[in-house]
């Protein structure tokens, strides 16, 4: 089909079009609806079954075993946290490219001049290799050091935002916040820094944001700062907070990176190693099948989406099936209204290929229209969406691929919606048209 | 009536006809599930807590510093805020129901005990607890001031007296006896049961235990509290206005946070519960869209058929029949067809509610709401199909007579 047949389709598309209007307008909406409702939903799971480390998830892994006594053995899950003590032997072992520790908090902070009132910010404490293992981007200053680590430094990372509020988003390197009471020397701050889901600790919110203040660990428990997230316990023993780093209990996130399959190996059987030994040793006391999870697999195990966000795009898919059925059944009667044309058209020679273009081509023109109706409604819907009061629900934004998405599949739909009644249209024997007129 | 004929002319439009029982199967199926779950969030929305929920506001305070103790000031806090005009009562505790965040241990009959027991969630309070919040006592009595004692950080909380929920105390003491009873929370020492109230909910919307609550009168030496707070009625603006000076008069080292700081139970249970009620009112649009796109596609493919047989129907009209016998046949085609679609819908209907039933870990549609679908389809197809059918019937006789 040449580009002038193409044109002369279209303008017979756009003639039939314009002579039905109600029929056609209504045919538009249905896709448009159809089509908006499935994008707004289908971009708040794209959104939130995002990787939250584009280029580094493949090198991030969670080492896990299972330190718990035999109470509860029913439960053979492997917990997604560690105890102080084999996370801190872990880390001292060094044998990942990079590893950290870490647990949430939040602590009430101030500004150096102390003109504004304090505020609860979150926090994180974690430690030096937090930074470049999860590729976290600086505007000023830099992470700290395993040195500061080690000498409980009063130091702090704080986030963009925090900068923002605090210091009107100047180099705040080598100021003071303070935090808990506690002066730190801020000695590095954040880019914009939003990993979707908030994958290192999904206990303190699967969407929540990055967290505005970061603190060595060993600084934030010796400062006594707020901690937060979950914990879980077995056995008997204290759980008081100045007992955690004994406590049978395990409340911490470790996470490494590990470059290469023979590191990620290497790391496995280490970890086996370990396990086996602590059950040697007495002190864990279930049957060891200790596991090194990847970033993206541990997402999918622990469905950080929504079950309702799934619901939703099931429930807009059957409303787009509706709409598409529906417009179906318009496209037919429409198509066949125009039996006695298209009857003259096969008369006067033309093939039934190029009747079944012509009527391909009006219908792909439905889809385009539609299409765009539903960009504009899917755009409304995400707008609605981010009034919402859900962590993720600001995050729901059309980027481009979802752009270019919605069109295609408005086009595709909606041609295949055409060829039951194109085919239809076009079977029709002339002869018997052109008679009964 | 005239099904047979009616049968025989579908069967020259069996795409048309098709389409539509397929869209109303479809519409039947999709609609019937979402107003399922629309009844069940809305439900949900409003599960009473045991409390009387008005004129009651929830204060999140957090002290700022840290002095070696905190009981003094909490104590000085709720003494102003219990002399402000207005305020009924008031007490300080660490959570309270719909907070979405608090403690839960288990409780034992045995202090050696290491299976069975009960979970449940702790609310710290004192003996002004059952009044502000406005929960029924049903046996026993109210905590003294002179019992309400305070907490620690590293202790575990098992005070000597404490008031449970009818469900705890039930579910230790089957037989209906568990006043005056002695129990056990985890690494604790004994507790006595000295009141049973008739409700009350757990902290969090989603719990297996959900009324399994034990009140303690105990104040916990911590930077983060919770004021409760029962006005007198007509007077919860005044007192929520003035609440923040009050508690920044008594003292400016502390912070009410923004979002969270301070809100009427109104607000608390409307944010407890905003996730479904947007459910709801998303699934109760989808629905209204959706009958709406099929009642227009009724009446466009109806139109359709309509314009196609106006010379059939001028001949009918010719040979006798009556407006009222061209109108009935278009209803109940429309009908017949309906019909069709409603029963497919129904199956499909069941199907999806099966599949929510695995995937999403939903009730089982009930089958009332299927019957109301049925019926407000079929109704619908009727509706949507009497303006073409009205028109048909008004095609005069002469049509029979015309050529095109």
């Amino acid at each position: 089909m040449g580009v002038s047949m193409f044109a002369y389709y279209l303008e017979l598309a756009f003639r039939s079009l314009r002579r039905s209007r109600a029929l056609t307008a209504l045919m538009i909406l249905a896709v448009a609806l159809g089509i908006g409702a499935s994008m707004t939903t289908l971009t708040v799971l794209h959104v939130l079954s995002g990787d939250p480390l584009p280029e580094r998830s493949g090198s991030i892994y969670m080492p896990r075993m299972d330190p718990r006594d035999l109470s509860h053995a029913e439960d053979t899950k492997l917990p997604v946290q560690v105890t102080w003590i084999d996370g801190m032997r872990l880390l001292k072992d060094r044998r990942a490219d990079r590893q950290a520790l870490m647990v949430g908090g939040t602590v009430p902070v101030q500004s150096d001049d102390q003109a504004m009132d304090p505020f609860i910010e979150h926090a994180r404490y974690t430690t030096a290799d937090f930074f470049p293992m999860f590729a976290v981007p600086f505007r000023y200053g830099q992470p700290w050091s395993d040195a500061e680590d080690e000498s409980r430094a009063h130091v702090a990372v704080i986030g963009a935002d925090l900068n923002d509020r605090l210091f009107g988003g100047t180099n705040s390197v080598g100021r003071t916040i303070r935090a808990n009471g506690a002066d730190l020397r801020i000695i590095g701050v954040l880019d914009v820094w939003r990993p979707v889901p908030h994958f290192y600790d999904i206990y303190t919110g699967s969407f929540s944001g990055s967290e505005g203040v970061f603190v060595p660990l060993s600084t934030a428990r010796a400062l006594e700062m707020g901690r937060d997230g979950g914990i879980s316990c077995w056995g008997e023993g204290s759980t008081a907070e100045n007992e955690m780093e004994r406590a049978s209990c395990t409340w911490l996130q470790y996470w490494v990176q590990l470059d290469s399959a023979a590191h990620l190996e290497a790391y496995r059987r280490y970890l086996d190693g370990y396990a086996h030994e602590q059950a040697a040793l007495g002190r864990f006391q279930r049957p060891q099948h200790p596991e090194v999870i990847g970033l993206l697999a541990f997402l999918e195990e622990q469905k950080v989406v929504p079950s309702d966000v799934r619901l939703q795009v099931w429930l807009a898919l059957g409303f787009f099936v509706v709409c598409l059925v529906n417009t179906v059944g318009l496209m037919l009667a429409k198509f066949m209204r125009r039996a006695g044309e298209v009857g003259v058209r096969r008369a006067l020679g033309a093939s039934r290929r190029s009747v079944f273009a012509q009527l391909l081509t009006e219908a792909g023109l439905i889809g385009v229209a539609g299409g765009v109706g539903g960009l504009i409604l899917a755009w409304a819907g995400l707008a609605l969406v981010r009034r919402q009061p859900d962590a993720f629900a600001r995050l729901a934004h059309l980027d481009l691929a979802m752009l270019v998405a919605t069109l295609l599949l408005s086009v595709i739909a909606t041609l295949i919606a055409g060829l039951l009644p194109a085919w239809r249209a076009c079977s029709i024997t002339p002869a018997l048209q052109l008679k009964s007129q | 009536m005239q099904i047979l004929p009616i049968l025989a002319a579908l069967r020259r439009h069996k795409a048309g006809t098709i389409l539509i029982a397929l869209q109303i199967a479809l519409t039947l199926a999709i609609v019937c599930n979402a107003l399922f779950i629309v009844h069940e969030r809305v439900e949900r929305a409003n599960r009473p807590t045991g409390m009387n929920e008005s004129n009651l506001i929830a204060v999140q305070n957090r002290y700022v510093g840290a002095p070696s103790t905190y009981l003094p000031i909490i104590r000085t806090d709720i003494q102003a805020i219990r002399a402000m005009p207005g305020v009924e009562d008031a007490y300080v505790t660490n959570t309270y129901p719909l907070r979405r965040g608090g403690w839960s241990l288990t409780a034992r009959t045995a202090p050696d005990a290491t299976k069975g027991g009960a979970q449940t969630a702790l609310y710290f309070g004192d003996e002004h607890t059952l009044k502000t919040l406005g929960v029924q006592l049903i046996a026993g009595r109210n905590f003294t001031a002179s019992e309400v004692g305070s907490f620690e950080r590293q202790e575990s909380p098992s005070p000597p007296q404490v008031i449970v929920t009818k469900t705890l105390a039930d579910k230790l003491f089957p037989n209906g006896d568990a006043l005056g009873k002695v129990i056990y929370y985890r690494g604790g020492k004994p507790s006595t049961i000295i009141g049973i109230v008739a409700k009350l909910t757990v902290p969090w919307i989603d719990m297996d235990f959900m009324d399994s609550v034990t009140i303690m009168p105990l104040t916990f030496n911590d930077g983060g509290q919770s004021f409760m707070i029962r006005t007198k009625p007509g007077q919860q603006d005044a007192v929520f206005k003035s609440v923040p000076k009050v508690l920044f008069d008594v003292n400016r080292m502390r912070v009410l946070p923004e979002k969270y700081g301070i809100r009427t139970f109104e607000t608390v249970r409307a944010n407890a519960y905003e996730a479904d009620r947007g459910m709801a009112i998303l699934m109760s649009v989808v629905c209204g869209v959706l009958l709406a796109i099929t009642a227009a596609g009724i009446v466009g493919l109806s139109s359709f058929w309509v314009g196609q047989r106006r010379k059939q129907i001028g001949v009918r009209r010719a040979l006798g029949a009556k407006r009222s016998d061209i109108l009935s046949y278009f209803m109940t085609e429309n009908f017949l067809i309906a019909l069709a679609g409603v029963v497919v819908g129904t199956m499909l209907a069941l199907g999806l509610s099966q599949w929510m039933f695995t995937h999403f870990e939903m009730k089982r549609l009930s089958f009332t709401y299927v019957m109301v679908g049925v019926v407000a389809l079929l109704g619908l197809g009727q509706a949507a199909v009497f303006a073409p059918a009205l028109r048909a019937s008004r095609v005069s006789p002469v049509e029979a007579t015309r050529s095109v």
